[in-house]
């Protein structure tokens, strides 16, 4: 990797961004949104018993969960740009090398994953009264590594999309079935075996026990810093899988 | 001089076609060259031209730029390489485009501003690429393509769609280049465009049917129209295998 290269790309890639406002509305404003849904939905069901009121428990998985969706999609979408439109066969002829690309795609989407984050952290901690035993600037620091997961796994699989009706199709295929086994629908010890296996091996099932973690104690504990290595490990394992399926020679 | 390019019994399939049959021809000296690739659509002018900038793969034989394997690391920073679709980013304007190729060279902001200019965009260096008429859409690929001052510049059909003023100013600037010292390599199926390259390349189905002047090819087809000396090469050259590919 180069730094001058890698910066030069993380500048263009915010700068695509820049051009496009009604994206960059979206990304602020949909997680927002969306928490608001969440809000009225669940917003007259109290605390029982020790568990977490629903809003809480909810809320604080989707901070998670929508940087990771989000990401993800417009990720996918802006690599195989990269490849439909010619710009990637040509960055391959030059000094640029794969890392700086993926890594620059990494960066650029990651800080804006960061202000979605504090955006929709701060509407679900001062509109909402979100409610959590950790800190607030945990949550975003996880929902940033969320996101930045939803990245690395939209670089790696728009290498096996032609079209951006395939690129689509990953979501239902990699996202929606990490969104079901996570542990949000039904707890994760309370499946049955198979699908808990099937759970252990997908990165967001730690991403959520990671936010759970946050909401339940004050201090960061050791299964919070697994989970997150975990997470971070699935990130790096994506990233280079994604270099190694990006070929400088096609037929 | 070494020749700049060396291509050696290049054979590339695509799928179960093929679009190269061991292709042998070397492009300039070092001295600075214009070198028309010149054939019809489908001929395998793209996918040579791909080879030479290293990103086709290849079935065998071989293609060395400035003595190292097309593609090599070192090559990167003097072989230039526009593709045939305009490659740049639509949501950039074009200053913004080529200053993200001159990055990639390391080159300053301003070299990125004098390429735009160079390819007749001064004034709509601020544009959106996605705003840009046809023509201007590849220029501004063209402005990316020489942002880095390559020692070797690849151009697959840069005229297309361009006025004949603007034709002729490109092909004035590609000379330019060519009198500094540039190597260039230049596809078309204009024929017209054929007389004012050094050296000719002619391609059809894949195989190499001329390699010489544009003068040497009037003289050899006895005719001073390089468009019918092209026809009667191909008729004396009945190619064994009357198959026909797509672009590329």
């Amino acid at each position: 990797m180069n730094p001058r290269i890698l910066a030069a790309t993380v500048g263009r890639v915010l700068r695509q961004l820049r051009h496009d406002r009604r994206t960059v509305a979206l990304l602020v404003v949909v997680p927002a949104l969306l928490l608001t849904l969440l809000y009225y939905m669940y917003g007259d069901q109290p605390a029982t018993g020790g568990q977490p009121a629903l809003f809480d428990r909810v809320a604080l998985i989707m901070l998670g969960v929508f940087p990771f969706v989000i990401m993800f999609l417009v990720t996918s979408i802006a690599m195989l740009r990269e490849r439909t439109s010619g710009t990637l066969e040509r960055l391959l002829t030059t000094p640029l090398g794969r890392l700086d690309l993926l890594f620059g795609y990494g960066i650029a989407f990651g800080l804006a994953a960061a202000v979605q984050a504090t955006v929709a952290s701060a509407v679900a901690y001062w509109l909402f009264d979100l409610s959590t035993a950790g800190s607030p600037a945990l949550v975003i620091a996880i929902a940033v590594l969320d996101a930045l997961l939803g990245v690395a796994l939209g670089l790696l699989c728009s290498a096996f999309a032609r079209t951006e009706f395939q690129a689509v199709q990953f979501m239902p295929v990699v996202v929606i079935p990490q969104l079901l086994l996570c542990g949000l629908f039904v707890a994760r010890d309370e499946m049955a075996g198979w699908l808990e296996a099937v759970s252990n091996v997908l990165p967001l099932s730690y991403a959520v026990s990671a936010l759970t973690e946050v909401g339940a104690y004050p201090e960061p504990t050791t299964t919070l810093w697994r989970d997150l290595t975990v997470v971070a490990g699935a990130v790096v394992a994506a990233l280079v899988l994604a270099a190694a399926t990006l070929r400088r020679r096609s037929g | 001089m070494d020749p700049v390019v060396e291509v050696t019994d290049l054979v590339v399939d695509h799928g179960r076609r093929r679009v190269l049959h061991g292709i042998s021809c070397t492009v300039g000296s070092g001295s600075g060259s214009v070198t028309g690739l010149l054939g019809p659509s489908g001929s395998g002018k793209s996918t040579l031209m791909r080879a030479v900038v290293g990103v086709q793969t290849v079935r065998s034989g071989q293609v060395r730029v400035f003595g190292q394997p097309a593609g090599a690391p070192q090559l990167r920073r003097t072989v230039g390489y526009l593709t045939q679709a305009p490659s740049v980013y639509a949501d950039l304007t074009v200053r913004e485009n080529a200053r993200y190729f001159a990055a990639l060279y390391g080159l300053p902001a301003a070299d990125a501003d004098r390429a735009v200019a160079d390819v007749g965009l001064a004034a709509a260096a601020g544009q959106l690429v996605a705003d840009l008429s046809g023509g201007q859409r590849s220029r501004a690929s063209l402005a990316c393509a020489l942002v880095g001052r390559p020692e070797l510049v690849v151009l697959d059909e840069p005229t297309v769609g361009q006025d004949p003023v603007l034709r002729a100013e490109l092909w004035a600037r590609f000379h330019a280049l060519a009198a500094a010292g540039t190597t260039l390599l230049v596809s078309s199926h204009v024929m017209d465009e054929a007389g004012r390259c050094d050296r000719l390349l002619l391609i059809r189905d894949g195989r190499l049917v001329a390699d010489d002047t544009p003068a040497a090819v009037r003289a050899a087809a006895g005719t001073d129209d390089l468009d019918e000396a092209f026809l009667r090469l191909i008729r004396d050259r009945q190619p064994t295998e009357p198959s026909r590919g797509a672009d590329r």
